[in-house]
C-alpha cells in the first residue's frame, strides 16, 4: 500500500474543470514529482490534499485513512506538511519565530521547538537570518523559510510546490542535496510541483505529468522524457536532461 | 533583557510609590491612566496578538459592570462573587460572537463590525431593561470611602488605584507569559497570515476562540471595576462606541501587539487630554468637544510619522 493514494479526483472551479480524474500513488520513502504546463492543475490537487479545499469527486488516502474532507490543519495533523508556491512568510515575525511555530505542532515547550527549529535554519542555510524579520528576506530565501516551517511540523510526507522557482542553479544544487538527505536519512517522503526540470530530474524516481487536469503518463524520467505525449504538451523535442 | 527587568522595576516601584506624592485629582488621573493601560491590554489581546479588530469592547465592560452592579444593587451580593458571574456572561458573549464569525468566515472589518453591532444592541437593549434602571441608570450605594473594605470593594481613592495597580500588573504579567507560550506564537501567526496558519496544524478557529475569551474575561474585570468606582452605570455612556474607540486609542497609540504599547499609549493620551482640558479650564476657555479635536490630531500625527505605535521606536532608543 502506498503512504498516499489519490483516486480519482476532481474539482471544478465555477465549471472550469481544473482537475479531472487524477489518480496517482506516492511510495513511502519515495520522491515523486508532478510535472506540467501552467494551468494543469498541479496545485489545485496539492490544495485538495492538504485539506485547503475539498475534492468535488474521488477519495485521497494517507496511511490507509481517509484525509479528504478534513481541514487543512487536520491534513498538518496527519503527517503532511506542505510549502506554498505563492510564499506566505510570517512577515512580522523573526525567521526563527516563524519556524518555531512549525515547530510547536510536535514539540510541547517553545524552547523545545526553538531547538528543533534551528537545527533546521542551519540545514537550509537560513541560520545566519535567524534573527531578521521574515519581511526582509529574498525571495529565494522565502522559498527556503517556506521549507523549513514545513518541516519543522515533522511531516511524514512533503508536499513542496515550486521552492526551486528563481533559485540560481547553485542554490538549486544545495535545496536538492538538502531534500536527498532528508529522504535518506529520516526517510521522508516527497511529492513536489516542479519547473525547474534540473531539479526534477535529479531528485524524482517517479514522475506524473498533468494537463488539462489529468494525469497524462506516469513513469520513472527516463520514461518521461521520452514519452511523446509529454513531449508534445510539456518538455518539448528538444529537451535535453 | 537586563534593561528591561530594571526599567520595570523602576516602574513599578513608581507606580507602587505614587500615591505618597500625589492625591485628589492626579491620584484619579493616575487610576484613569492604569484603568486604560488595562482594557488596552485586554483588547490587545485579541487584536494585536491574535489580529482579530474589536471595536466593541465596550460591551464587556458594560456586561461586566452591570452584572456584578445588578448583583449588588438587587441582591447585596459582593463583587468578589459578582465577578465571576461577570466574567462568565462575558466570556460567554465573546464566544457567541467569535464563533458567529470564525465559523461562517467573517473576518477583517466586517468581524469589527460584528462586535459593534452587538455593543449597539446591548446597549439599546440595556436601554430598556427595568430590572437595571433602563436608561435611567442603576446607582449602587455608597455607603463609606474612609476606610479600606476589600470585600465589598468599598474604600477610598487609594484602593481602587491600587486595585488597578494590581490589574494592570496581572495583565501585564499574563500577557507577556502568553507571548512566549504557544497561544503567543499561533496567534501571531494567525495574526501574520492564517491561510499558513493552518498549513502547520493550528486549528485557527479555536485559537482565535481562546483570545476571544481571555480578552473579554479581562475585560469583564475591569467592568466590574468600572460599577464599584463610578457607582452609577448608564447604558448610554457604558456601551457606547465612543467608549470601546477611547479603549483602542491607547495600544494603538502606544503600539498595537507590544506589551508596554498599551500602558505607554494610555498614559499619554490621558496625560495630554486632561492636561490640555486643565490647561483650557485654567486659561478660561470654555471650549466643549476639545478633547476629540485633540484624539483626532494626536492620532493622525501617530498614524503619519508612527504607523507602528510609539513604542516600538521607544524600546529601540532605549535599546531594550
Amino acid at each position: 500500500m502506498a503512504q498516499l493514494e489519490v483516486r480519482g479526483i476532481s474539482k471544478s472551479f465555477r465549471g472550469l474543470r481544473a482537475v479531472t480524474d487524477a489518480s496517482f500513488e506516492v511510495p513511502q520513502g519515495t520522491i515523486n514529482a508532478l510535472i506540467g504546463p501552467n494551468g494543469a492543475g498541479k496545485t489545485t490537487i496539492f490544495n485538495m490534499i492538504a485539506g485547503v479545499y475539498p475534492a468535488d469527486a474521488g477519495a485521497i488516502h494517507f496511511e490507509g485513512k481517509a484525509i479528504h474532507g478534513l481541514r487543512a490543519d487536520q491534513v498538518c495533523v496527519a503527517g503532511i506538511g506542505r510549502t506554498f508556491q505563492i510564499v506566505k512568510p510570517f512577515a512580522g515575525l523573526s525567521v526563527l519565530d516563524n519556524v518555531v511555530v512549525g515547530g510547536l505542532l510536535r514539540e510541547r515547550s517553545a524552547a523545545a521547538a526553538r531547538r528543533i527549529s534551528l537545527d533546521i535554519l542551519e540545514k537550509l542555510h537560513l541560520g545566519p537570518k535567524r534573527d531578521l524579520p521574515a519581511s526582509s528576506l529574498t525571495l529565494p530565501d522565502r522559498k527556503r523559510l517556506e521549507v523549513a516551517r514545513a518541516l519543522a511540523t515533522r511531516p511524514k510526507l512533503l508536499l513542496l510546490d515550486e521552492v526551486m522557482a528563481g533559485l540560481r542553479p547553485t542554490e538549486c544544487d544545495q535545496m536538492i542535496e538538502v531534500f536527498r538527505g532528508l529522504n535518506r536519512s529520516e526517510g521522508l517522503t516527497i511529492l513536489l510541483i516542479e519547473h525547474v526540470m534540473r531539479a526534477v530530474m535529479a531528485l524524482a524516481q517517479h514522475i506524473g505529468v498533468l494537463h488539462h487536469g489529468e494525469v497524462i503518463a506516469r513513469g520513472t524520467p527516463a520514461q518521461i522524457v521520452h514519452d511523446p505525449a509529454v513531449l508534445e504538451c510539456y518538455l518539448g523535442e528538444e529537451t535535453e536532461v | 533583557m537586563k534593561r528591561a527587568t530594571l526599567g520595570l522595576a523602576i516602574l513599578a516601584a513608581i507606580l507602587v510609590l505614587l500615591p505618597a506624592f500625589v492625591r485628589g485629582y492626579a491620584l484619579s488621573v493616575a487610576t484613569l491612566i492604569l484603568y486604560f493601560a488595562y482594557t488596552g491590554q485586554a483588547w490587545n489581546v485579541m487584536m494585536g496578538f491574535a489580529g482579530q479588530l474589536s471595536l466593541g469592547h465596550s460591551l464587556y465592560v458594560g456586561v461586566g459592570a452591570y452584572a456584578a452592579g445588578a448583583l449588588f444593587f438587587h441582591y447585596g451580593i459582593g463583587p468578589w462573587a459578582g465577578l465571576w458571574v461577570a466574567i462568565l456572561l462575558c466570556v460567554l458573549l465573546g464566544l457567541l460572537i467569535g464563533f458567529l464569525a470564525f465559523r461562517f468566515g467573517i473576518s477583517g472589518v466586517y468581524f469589527a463590525l460584528l462586535t459593534i453591532a452587538f455593543a449597539e444592541f446591548t446597549r439599546i437593549g440595556f436601554d430598556h431593561l427595568d430590572w437595571t434602571g433602563a436608561s435611567g441608570g442603576m446607582f449602587l450605594r455608597v455607603t463609606q470611602r474612609d476606610t479600606w473594605d476589600l470585600a465589598n470593594f468599598r474604600g477610598p481613592p487609594l484602593m481602587y488605584y491600587y486595585a488597578m495597580l494590581f490589574l494592570t500588573a496581572g495583565a501585564f504579567a499574563l500577557c507577556s507569559f502568553l507571548l512566549k507560550s504557544k497561544a503567543g506564537y499561533y496567534w501571531l501567526a494567525i495574526r501574520e497570515n492564517e491561510e499558513a496558519a493552518q498549513a502547520l496544524g493550528i486549528n485557527t478557529f479555536r485559537w482565535k476562540m481562546l483570545a476571544v475569551a481571555i480578552s473579554s474575561a479581562m475585560t469583564a474585570i475591569a467592568g466590574v471595576f468600572f460599577a464599584f468606582y463610578y457607582n452609577n452605570l448608564f447604558p448610554e455612556q457604558i456601551f457606547h462606541i465612543s467608549r470601546s474607540i477611547e479603549i483602542i486609542l491607547g495600544p494603538i497609540i502606544g503600539g498595537v501587539g507590544t506589551l508596554f504599547g498599551p500602558i505607554l499609549g494610555a498614559a499619554v493620551l490621558t496625560l495630554l487630554s486632561d492636561g490640555i482640558t486643565e490647561l483650557l479650564a485654567a486659561l478660561g476657555w470654555e471650549m466643549p468637544g476639545i478633547k476629540q479635536v485633540f484624539y483626532g490630531v494626536v492620532l493622525l500625527v501617530v498614524i503619519v510619522f508612527l504607523p507602528n505605535g510609539i513604542w516600538p521606536g521607544l524600546a529601540r532608543k532605549l535599546r531594550l
